[in-house]
């Protein structure tokens, strides 16, 4: 009756990557001696809500699965921005899913003890405004039980809600994790704070990455709501000031944390929406490393890995985790990469 | 004097919160003004004392595993974070009370689950939403509910003061492990009380003689309020 908590068997590994493109192949571990004195790490601590529900078509009968997408409103769990699967379930590819049954405004859709009504249809023929019936706290409660973490066919075995958690998770706003923060526990936070090295967080409502329709992708991310702790806000200033770096663990930090600076590179403390990608074209007003997951070319988080390294560094990147077989996705191995000067980003 | 704490705005979780000690927590938290969400097993009890006392009830057993998640995102997605968990559901083990030679192992099992296993998978789901709450200076807290019995080899105690010693234990070093990241842990005897626990075990107890919950639970607020730096201002008025 008391079970056992599995978690990985081989220790993951981190390709370093520094400002000039050399490489290093290390340990996750050494993440925990990786930073200097006056430096400052901030992750996402959103927890992930079980946003996949599975259930049936009211008026056809038919099965169908919401995948929450966006919220409405932060922080109220009774209305989001839903993308409608048919049949099957995670283990067939989005891409090879079959549609959901048509479904029209004012559609009842059962989702196990919930229920929800198609308020609007959205920007795509997929995706869809939808409303629980009932109070904040059953909604809750329905989502707790019946829904299930997001998962994609690449990882077969079902994700329980505890494997979507990073072990700093509080706040359940994000869709779906804010996954490089699985790269971080509680021993590496106290070796940083022996070090001198700073630790802050922002809870990012990272939303859905992947929906198997290019039309749909094309818009990902969706406009994602943040808060920045007071503490938060001061602590990134206060490393700047100090000519310390800002290490952002993962992507919805640096969208986050860009998306709150002014011009100087100040962060202003506060609730925000983070909108459009992060490309490029991007000045980076604060972040100056990232740690990401091992992504391809093609996901936007990738993407995003262009304001922070040249695209040669990038294929030097995407060569060097191939051959040396490091695991993808967000249960996989870490990457770190400090920004190129823009001296040597402007070169390019 | 524990009547002047205000506790207007604290976020606090108990578990076991529909009957004896957690019931009491839950109606006195409240009437502070702390924003409380509670955990039980059965839903007309948990329904009931919702409509009470304004609380977020949550249906759930901290003795099953399955269950921790789904209750950790209920009380953090109802209270928008948590300064304080008060481990307080606790199992007997066999009821009436036995020798350990005639208890059960299943029996063991149970207490283990409840009374330890329990608490250590929910305040490890948890501890990311302390860690944060103790990080934006709010202060955070653990309350696990111990008894003389963790202390003191009582006969036909055996399942229960076994899982109640191992818990004092486990606060004791989780306190020490997470003193820097500013989460707090409290191991605190309640003393013997008229409680359901109580009457299971000891039947022929006079109940006049025991301990009143809400004694207890003004005690345990009391020290609540003098283990967080951003309350203790209302302990000493």
């Amino acid at each position: 009756m008391i079970g056992t908590d599995a978690r990985g068997v081989e220790p993951a590994r981190l390709l370093a990557v520094d400002a000039d493109g050399r490489m290093r192949h290390l340990p996750r571990a050494a993440l925990a001696s990786l930073f200097k004195p006056g430096d400052l790490v901030v992750a996402n601590d959103a927890a992930t809500l079980p946003a996949s529900l599975t259930g049936t078509h009211r008026p056809t009968g038919e099965p169908i699965e919401l995948r929450l997408a966006a919220w409405v409103s932060i922080h109220d769990p009774t209305r989001f921005d839903a993308i409608a699967f048919g049949a099957g379930d995670y283990r067939t590819r989005t891409e090879d899913r079959p549609p959901a049954p048509p479904l029209a405004v004012g559609d009842r859709i059962d989702l196990g003890p919930l229920t929800v009504v198609v308020e609007a249809k959205q920007r795509h023929p997929r995706l869809f405004r939808v409303r629980f019936a009932g109070p904040t706290t059953t909604v809750l409660a329905g989502l707790a039980r019946h829904g299930k973490p997001i998962q994609y066919a690449h990882r077969p075995e079902p994700l329980a809600l505890w494997d979507s958690w990073t072990r700093i998770a509080a706040d359940p706003i994000a869709l779906e994790p804010p996954s490089a923060g699985f790269a971080l526990d509680w021993r590496t936070l106290s070796r940083w704070r022996q070090r001198g090295v700073g630790f802050a967080t922002l809870t990012h409502a990272a939303g859905i990455s992947s929906t198997g329709d290019a039309g749909l992708d094309a818009q990902l991310p969706f406009d994602e709501p943040f808060r920045i702790p007071e503490r938060t806000a001061a602590a990134a200033n206060a490393a700047k000031a100090r000519g310390g770096r800002v290490i952002a663990i993962g992507t919805t930090v640096v969208r986050a944390l860009e998306a709150a600076a002014n011009l100087m590179g100040g962060v202003a403390a506060g609730d925000g929406i983070a909108r459009g990608r992060i490309g490029r074209e991007t000045p980076l007003r604060v972040v100056d490393a990232i740690v990401t997951g091992v992504h391809q070319p093609e996901d936007s988080h990738f993407q995003m890995l262009r304001a922070f390294a040249s695209d040669d560094v990038l294929s030097q990147i995407s060569r060097a985790l191939r051959e040396s077989r490091y695991h993808e996705h967000e249960a996989g191995d870490s990457v770190l990469i400090d920004r190129a000067s823009e001296m040597l980003l402007a070169a390019v | 004097m524990q009547d002047q704490i205000d506790l207007t705005g604290l976020r606090v979780a108990v578990t076991g919160g529909t009957s004896g000690l957690g019931l009491a927590l839950v109606r006195l938290l409240t009437a502070r003004g702390a924003r409380v969400a509670f955990v039980a097993r059965t839903a007309e009890l948990v329904e009931q004392v919702a409509r009470e006392t304004g609380a977020f009830g949550i249906v759930g057993d901290v003795g099953r595993k399955d269950d921790i998640y789904p209750i950790a995102l209920q009380v953090t997605g109802n209270l928008e974070g948590l300064d304080v968990l008060i481990n307080n559901a606790s199992s007997l083990g066999p009821v009436p009370l036995a020798p350990l030679a005639d208890t059960e192992c299943e029996q063991l099992e149970l207490a283990l689950a409840v009374n330890l296993v329990g608490p250590f998978r929910l305040t490890k789901a948890l501890f990311g939403a302390l860690a944060s709450s103790a990080r934006e200076g709010r202060g955070a807290l653990v309350i696990n509910i111990s008894s003389d019995a963790a202390l003191n080899a009582y006969p036909g105690w055996g399942a229960y003061g076994a899982s109640k010693a191992a818990l004092r234990h486990l606060s004791a070093i989780w306190d020490q492990e997470a003193v820097d990241d500013g989460i707090t842990f409290l191991s605190l005897d309640p003393g013997d009380m008229d409680t359901p626990l109580h009457a299971a075990a000891v039947p022929e107890a006079d109940p006049a003689a025991l301990k009143r919950p809400e004694v207890a639970a003004a005690e345990i607020i009391q020290a609540l309020a003098a283990a967080l730096p951003s309350r203790r201002e209302a302990v000493a008025s």
